[in-house]
């Protein structure tokens, strides 16, 4: 296994033309460049929760941080393909923040995908959204690899559309992280539909990445690291040999290995969250093989934030964690144990103090 | 009886009325009294959760429960402490503050407030049943 490195591609060229005094691994060289095709990088930016206050002013510390995320992407070398943003652009789902949101995701240099986070969907049901991004599920193909763009954050009928006297109380009621009026997050019959006969013209031996906002696992239902249909989402990605999903949501690192598939989650550009076991007064189901993020240290505004970069070397997932003001991460897929691990912390050994969560 | 006697029993009956009354109030009180008293908290701590999820404390919107849901990473139970960006120890209440000027951008509460009061019981509810470590990191 290698690491994830920008700089690789430019190394190995250089290495390569001195090759015949060079000390590098033929193997490494050999496994990166494979099957060329395949080998490519892609970044992930999630949760920036652009957030309103009146007039053109906005919260500076959330802007600051997509800011920053956009900033930093632009500069990576080699380029990434394309950039997904993960969902939760806006706070509130309003015009304004969708539209300031969009005018900063706008200076990327690159192909841009977008999904939908509750808190730009429940204002309207995502229609001012859609005008500035697409449909809010779709798939395409890249390099050899089947992306999956899912809407995770559907619920009950009944709670979108009989619950609430206003759309502005429908979209507070679901922004509230902790709101015992809030409702589990599901993709729905329609989308599982979809899904089945888009997935039905992939071969079982293509690379699937679906890129959800929750998780299609369940971690703790109380703050929606929850999707509820999980369960049939898996049971459509199964039959494949290699499927990683990427959620953001959660605002930590999370990973985790169910059958087939490799889960991996995003970091926020907003702020941080507390992982579930933190909350004394309830239980949670917290995939084993995660090594936490350090504890956020509040006096960084932007510690415990960041963004990922992300190498899709055969089919499977290197993350790079790019954290602000904290030491980078990179959890990648272990061939040699079929799961994804951190590649400096995995062994209980290695782990540091600001890792344990309480 | 003697003057001597009289004032002698009459010490004794106030002494007794004494013990007797500090007995009435020290130990019966009742299941109604203890659910009443409890009752009274609640409302504080009920309080203190609507002002968590609330815009209201700060000038930008922001709210304490858009970081700590459930007020989850906030370690009430390790308070008072070093807290070592302060460079000093500080009392839980402090660190609510520190919040509401920064991440708010509000002003301070005074540290007995009724607000602050209904924010430290909120949080210490939600955290009840852990052991306090004071000075823990």
């Amino acid at each position: 296994m290698t690491q994830t490195n920008p700089n690789r591609r430019d190394f190995l060229k250089s290495a390569a033309s001195v090759a015949a005094v060079s000390t590098l691994p033929l193997s490494m060289v050999e496994l990166a460049f494979a099957d060329p095709a395949k080998n490519f990088t892609f970044a992930y930016i999630s949760d920036s929760h652009i957030q309103h206050i009146k007039g053109s002013r906005f919260v500076n510390n959330w802007d600051r941080g997509l800011i920053r995320a956009v900033a930093e992407t632009n500069l990576l070398q080699p380029k990434p393909d394309f950039v997904m943003f993960g969902g939760d652009l806006a706070q509130l789902g309003t015009k304004p923040e969708l539209d300031h949101g969009a005018e900063m995701l706008a200076k990327l240099n690159y192909k841009t995908y977008c999904l939908l986070g509750e808190h730009d969907y429940y204002l309207d049901l995502g229609e001012y959204w859609s005008e500035l991004f697409g449909p809010h599920w779709y798939s395409f193909d890249h390099k050899g690899i089947h992306f999956v763009v899912l809407n995770s954050i559907l619920t009950f009928d009944d709670w979108t559309f009989d619950r609430w006297p206003t759309a502005e109380q429908r979209m507070l009621e679901m922004a509230g992280l902790d709101n015992p009026n809030g409702s589990p997050f599901m993709v729905g019959d329609k989308q599982r539909q979809w899904l089945a006969k888009d997935l039905a013209g992939v071969s079982k031996n293509t690379p699937v990445v679906v890129f959800s906002h929750s998780p299609i696992q369940k971690i703790y239902k109380g703050w929606n690291f929850w999707t509820d249909d999980a369960e049939q989402v898996q049971a459509l990605l199964q039959p494949f040999d290699d499927v990683t999903v990427i959620y953001g949501h959660v605002h930590q690192i999370q990973y985790n290995q169910i059958g087939n598939i490799s889960f991996h989650a995003v970091m926020a550009t907003a702020w941080p969250w507390p992982y579930p076991r933190a909350y004394a007064q309830a239980e949670s189901h917290m995939p084993k093989i995660t090594v936490p993020m350090n504890r956020a240290d509040p006096f960084f505004e932007r510690d415990a934030t960041g963004w990922q970069f992300i190498n899709m070397k055969t089919g499977r997932v290197d993350m790079e964690y790019k954290l602000s003001s904290n030491s980078n991460r990179t959890v990648a897929f272990n061939p040699e144990t079929g799961r994804p691990e951190d590649t400096k912390y995995q062994d209980q050994a290695d782990r540091i103090p600001p890792q344990t969560q309480y | 009886m003697s003057k001597k006697n009289i004032w002698v029993v009459s010490c004794l009956v106030a002494i007794a009325i004494i013990l007797v009354g500090y007995g009435l109030q020290a130990d019966e009180f009742t299941v109604t009294d203890v659910e009443r008293w409890e009752g009274e908290f609640m409302v504080v701590v009920t309080e203190g959760r609507a002002l968590w999820g609330s815009a209201d404390l700060g000038t930008n919107g922001v709210a304490c429960g858009q970081c700590h849901p459930n007020a989850a990473n906030t370690h009430p139970e390790t308070y008072p402490k070093f807290q070592k960006q302060l460079g000093r120890v500080v009392a839980f209440r402090e660190m609510i503050n520190w919040c509401i000027m920064n991440p708010l951008e509000g002003e301070t509460l005074a540290l007995d407030d009724r607000q602050m009061i209904a924010l430290e019981a909120y949080a210490t509810h939600e955290r009840r049943g852990v052991a306090l470590e004071p000075g823990k990191h």
